[in-house]
C-alpha cells in the first residue's frame, strides 16, 4: 500500500468515526471503560474470574438460543425434545452440553468472585452498591437455575421442582396459596413447566443483564479494588490525574484476561468434551428418568450449588410444626452476603492486612460453607446415628446444625471481630 | 494462609468419591464398555432387538443410527426392522402401556438411556443377576433388583440360577444354551450397545475433545506470549 493510498484510508475510517461520534458517544465510551479507564496494576490469579463471569454468562445466553429452537415446553414433549437434542440436531449434543456445563460453571466462577470480593474488602465504601448489585445478580442466577433444572423433565428436575415450591407453603397464613400460585396448579405440571420457561428464557435473563450492566457501570464509577485495598486514585499523576498505580484496563487487563479465558476453556471444554455428568454432580443420573408424578425418588438432592443453602435447610428443627424456621434460615443464609458492608468495621479493606481473628473466622466459614455443601448431597443417616446420649440423633444432621451455626456467626459476630481484630499498617502505594 | 485456602477449595473433590459409593448397596460387576469395538455393538444391537425390544422402546433411537457402528442400509432392513418400518424411524414396541403395567405389574420402561440412568454395571450385573424364586409370580427374582417385575428373558441362553441366601452367591443349576463365559460375553456385548445407544455421540464427543484441548493449548501459549510482551513495560 502506498503512502498516499494509506492516508486515504484512514482518512475515511476517521470520517466515518466522526460521523458516529456525531451521533453516539463510541470513543468517548471506549475511552471511559476500557482505554482510559485506569485499573491497579496488582490484579492476581483471584481477579479473572469477573470477565470469566461475563463470557459465561455470554455463553449461556447463546447456547439457550439454540437450545430454545429445538426444546418444547411441554410436559409430554420436553424430555424427548431434549434427547431429540442429543441425538438427532446436528451439534445438539454439544449446544446442550455446554449449556448444562456453563450452568454449573457459572457458580464455580461466581463463588471464587464472590470470595474474592470477600477477602479484599470489595465491598466496603465506596463499592457497597457494586456489591449489592452483585448480591441480587447472585439471587436472580439462582433462580434462573432453578427454574432451568426443570426444563428437561427429569426426575430430579420435577422432585427437585416439588420440593422448592412446597417451601413456599411453610410460610405462614399465605403460603399455601403462595406456592399453588407459583406453581399453576396443585402440583408441579405441565403449566408449571410453561412458566418456568418463560421465566428462564425471558424474565430472569433480562433482569440478569439488567443488573450486570448496572454492577459494571457503579464499578466503572468508583474504579476497581485491588489487593491491597488501597485506593490508587488518592495518589495521581500531577500532569495527567491519571492513578500512579493505575494502568489501562484495555490493552493491559483484555490481553491478560485473554490469558484466564484460555485457561478457563480448557477446563470447561475437558468437562464437556470428557466428564459432561461430572460424576453425577452436573447432571444427575436420575434425571434421565422422565419425570413420574407418582414416584418419588428415594432420594431427592438439589445441584451442587444449592448444597449449602439445602442443608441449612435441612439442618434448622421445625417449630412448633412449621418448617418455617428452615425455610427462614435459608433464605437468610443467602441474603446474609447483602450486609457485609455494614457488618465489617474494619479499619483496613484486604486480607493481607488484617489479623488472626478475622483469619480464623473466614476459614471457619469457608469450612462450614463447604461441609454443609458436601452434606446437602447426601442423605441425612449418611453417617449414621448418634447412641441414646443424644437422642439417636443423625450424625450428619448434627454436624450441619454445627455448621450452620458458624456460618451465621460469621455474619451476627463480624462488628465485633472486624473491630478486636489486630490490624497491620497499610501502605501508601500498591505492592507487587 | 494459601496452602489453606486452597485446600480448602479441593476440598468438596476429594469427597466425590464418598457421595457415588454411599449410594450403591449391591457390589456391581465392571461392564465391558468399548464404543470403538464395532463388532461387539453390532452383536449388542442384534440382541437387543430380538430379546428386549418386544416389550421394551428405544424411542430417542433411530435405526439408521446404526449405520454408525458398521451396519449397512439393507442388514437393517433385513434383519432388524419389522414388517411396515422404515429405516428413519425410532425403535417404537406395539405393547400397550396399560396392558403391560397389568401383566407385569409396572409397563416397561423405555431403554434409550437407560444405561445413564442406571449405570452400565448396573445394567450388565443385572442381565447376570436372574435367580429362580417361586415366591414371585414369574417364578423369577434379581439380586440387583429385588422383586422385579421382568421375567428373566435370556433364561434359554444363560440356564436357571439359585440363590444361596446366606452367601448371596448365585449358582447355575439347569445350564442354558450358552456356557457361563460365552453369556456373560452376550450380556458384556447388549451392554455396550445399550451404553452407545444411551449417548451415541459419545465417542465422537470423546474423540473431539482431544483436538479442542489442542487448539486451546495452543491458544494458551498466544495469548500468554501476548500477555507478556505487553506487560513488559510495566513494573
Amino acid at each position: 500500500m502506498t503512502d498516499k493510498n494509506k492516508s486515504a484510508l484512514s482518512s475515511a475510517l476517521n470520517g466515518g468515526l466522526n460521523w458516529v461520534d456525531a451521533r453516539f458517544p463510541l470513543t468517548s465510551n471506549v475511552k471511559a471503560h476500557l482505554t482510559e479507564y485506569y485499573a491497579p496494576r496488582n490484579f492476581n490469579f483471584w481477579y479473572f474470574f469477573g470477565s470469566l463471569a461475563l463470557l459465561v454468562l455470554v455463553l449461556q445466553i447463546l447456547t439457550g438460543i439454540f437450545l430454545t429452537m429445538h426444546y418444547k415446553p411441554d410436559a409430554d414433549l420436553a424430555f424427548g425434545s431434549v434427547e431429540y437434542i442429543m441425538r438427532d440436531v446436528p451439534w445438539g449434543w454439544l449446544i446442550r452440553y455446554m449449556h448444562s456445563t456453563g450452568a454449573s460453571m457459572f457458580f464455580v466462577v461466581v463463588y471464587l468472585h464472590m470470595f474474592r470480593g470477600i477477602i479484599y474488602g470489595s465491598y466496603r465504601n465506596p463499592r457497597e452498591l457494586i456489591w449489592l448489585f452483585g448480591v441480587g445478580i447472585f439471587l436472580v442466577l439462582m433462580g434462573e437455575a432453578f427454574f432451568g433444572y426443570l426444563l428437561p423433565w427429569g426426575q430430579m428436575s420435577y422432585w427437585g421442582a416439588q420440593v422448592i415450591v412446597n417451601l413456599f407453603s411453610a410460610i405462614p397464613l399465605i403460603g399455601p396459596d403462595v406456592s399453588e400460585w407459583l406453581r399453576g396448579d396443585y402440583l408441579v405440571s405441565d403449566a408449571t413447566l410453561n412458566r418456568f420457561f418463560a421465566f428462564h428464557v425471558i424474565a430472569l435473563p433480562f433482569v440478569l443483564v439488567g443488573l450486570v450492566v448496572a454492577h459494571l457501570i457503579a464499578l466503572h464509577e468508583v474504579g476497581s479494588n485491588n489487593p491491597d485495598g488501597v485506593e490508587i486514585k488518592k495518589l495521581k499523576d500531577k500532569k495527567t490525574g491519571i492513578p500512579l498505580d493505575g494502568i489501562p484496563f484495555h490493552p493491559y487487563y483484555t490481553v491478560k484476561d485473554l490469558v484466564g479465558v484460555s485457561v478457563f476453556l480448557i477446563v470447561f471444554s475437558a468437562i464437556v468434551f470428557f466428564a459432561p455428568e461430572m460424576g453425577g454432580y452436573f447432571l444427575e443420573a436420575n434425571n434421565f428418568v422422565p419425570a413420574d408424578p407418582l414416584k418419588t425418588p428415594s432420594h431427592i438432592a438439589p445441584v451442587w450449588y444449592f448444597t449449602p443453602y439445602y442443608s441449612i435447610l435441612r439442618a434448622v428443627p421445625p417449630i412448633l410444626n412449621s418448617q418455617f424456621p428452615g425455610v427462614a434460615a435459608m433464605g437468610l443464609s443467602v441474603v446474609a452476603f447483602a450486609f457485609l458492608p455494614w457488618l465489617d468495621r474494619s479499619p483496613v479493606k484486604s486480607i493481607r492486612y488484617r489479623g488472626m481473628l478475622y483469619k480464623q473466622w473466614l476459614v471457619a466459614f469457608v469450612v462450614s460453607f463447604l461441609v454443609l455443601g458436601y452434606l446437602g448431597t447426601v442423605p441425612s443417616n449418611i453417617w449414621g446415628q448418634f447412641g441414646a446420649w443424644m437422642g439417636g440423633a443423625d450424625r450428619a444432621t448434627v454436624v450441619a446444625r454445627i455448621f450452620t451455626a458458624v456460618y451465621f456467626l460469621f455474619f451476627i459476630l463480624m462488628p465485633w471481630y472486624t473491630k478486636k481484630d489486630k490490624t497491620k499498617p497499610v501502605p501508601e502505594r500498591v505492592t507487587g | 494462609m494459601k496452602k489453606l485456602l486452597l485446600t480448602l477449595l479441593l476440598m468438596p473433590f476429594l469427597a466425590m468419591p464418598l457421595a457415588v459409593s454411599a449410594s450403591e448397596s449391591v457390589s456391581l460387576d465392571k461392564a465391558p464398555i468399548d464404543a470403538a469395538d464395532h463388532e461387539s455393538l453390532q452383536r449388542g444391537a442384534r440382541t437387543f432387538v430380538n430379546y428386549c425390544l418386544n416389550c421394551h422402546s428405544a424411542n430417542y433411537m433411530r435405526y439408521n443410527r446404526l449405520l454408525e457402528i458398521g451396519l449397512t442400509e439393507k442388514q437393517i432392513k433385513d434383519n432388524l426392522l419389522l414388517a411396515g418400518e422404515k429405516i428413519g424411524d425410532t425403535m417404537k414396541v406395539a405393547i400397550n402401556k396399560k396392558d403391560a403395567a397389568k401383566w407385569f405389574g409396572a409397563a416397561p420402561p423405555d431403554l434409550s438411556v437407560e444405561v445413564r440412568a442406571r449405570g452400565a454395571d448396573w445394567v450388565y450385573t443385572y442381565m447376570r443377576g436372574f435367580y429362580r424364586d417361586s415366591t414371585r409370580a414369574t417364578g423369577w427374582n434379581n439380586t440387583v433388583f429385588d422383586k422385579v417385575g421382568m421375567p428373566h428373558v435370556l433364561y434359554e441362553l444363560q440356564g436357571e440360577q439359585e440363590l444361596n441366601h446366606e452367601t448371596h452367591a448365585l449358582k447355575l443349576v439347569k445350564p442354558g444354551k450358552l456356557s457361563v463365559e460365552e453369556y456373560d460375553v452376550l450380556v458384556g456385548d447388549l451392554t455396550n450397545f445399550m451404553a452407545y445407544m444411551a449417548e451415541p455421540a459419545k465417542h465422537q464427543r470423546n474423540q473431539l475433545g482431544w483436538f479442542v484441548l489442542l487448539f486451546l493449548g495452543v491458544l494458551l501459549v498466544l495469548t500468554y506470549k501476548l500477555k507478556k510482551a505487553y506487560w513488559k513495560e510495566i513494573h
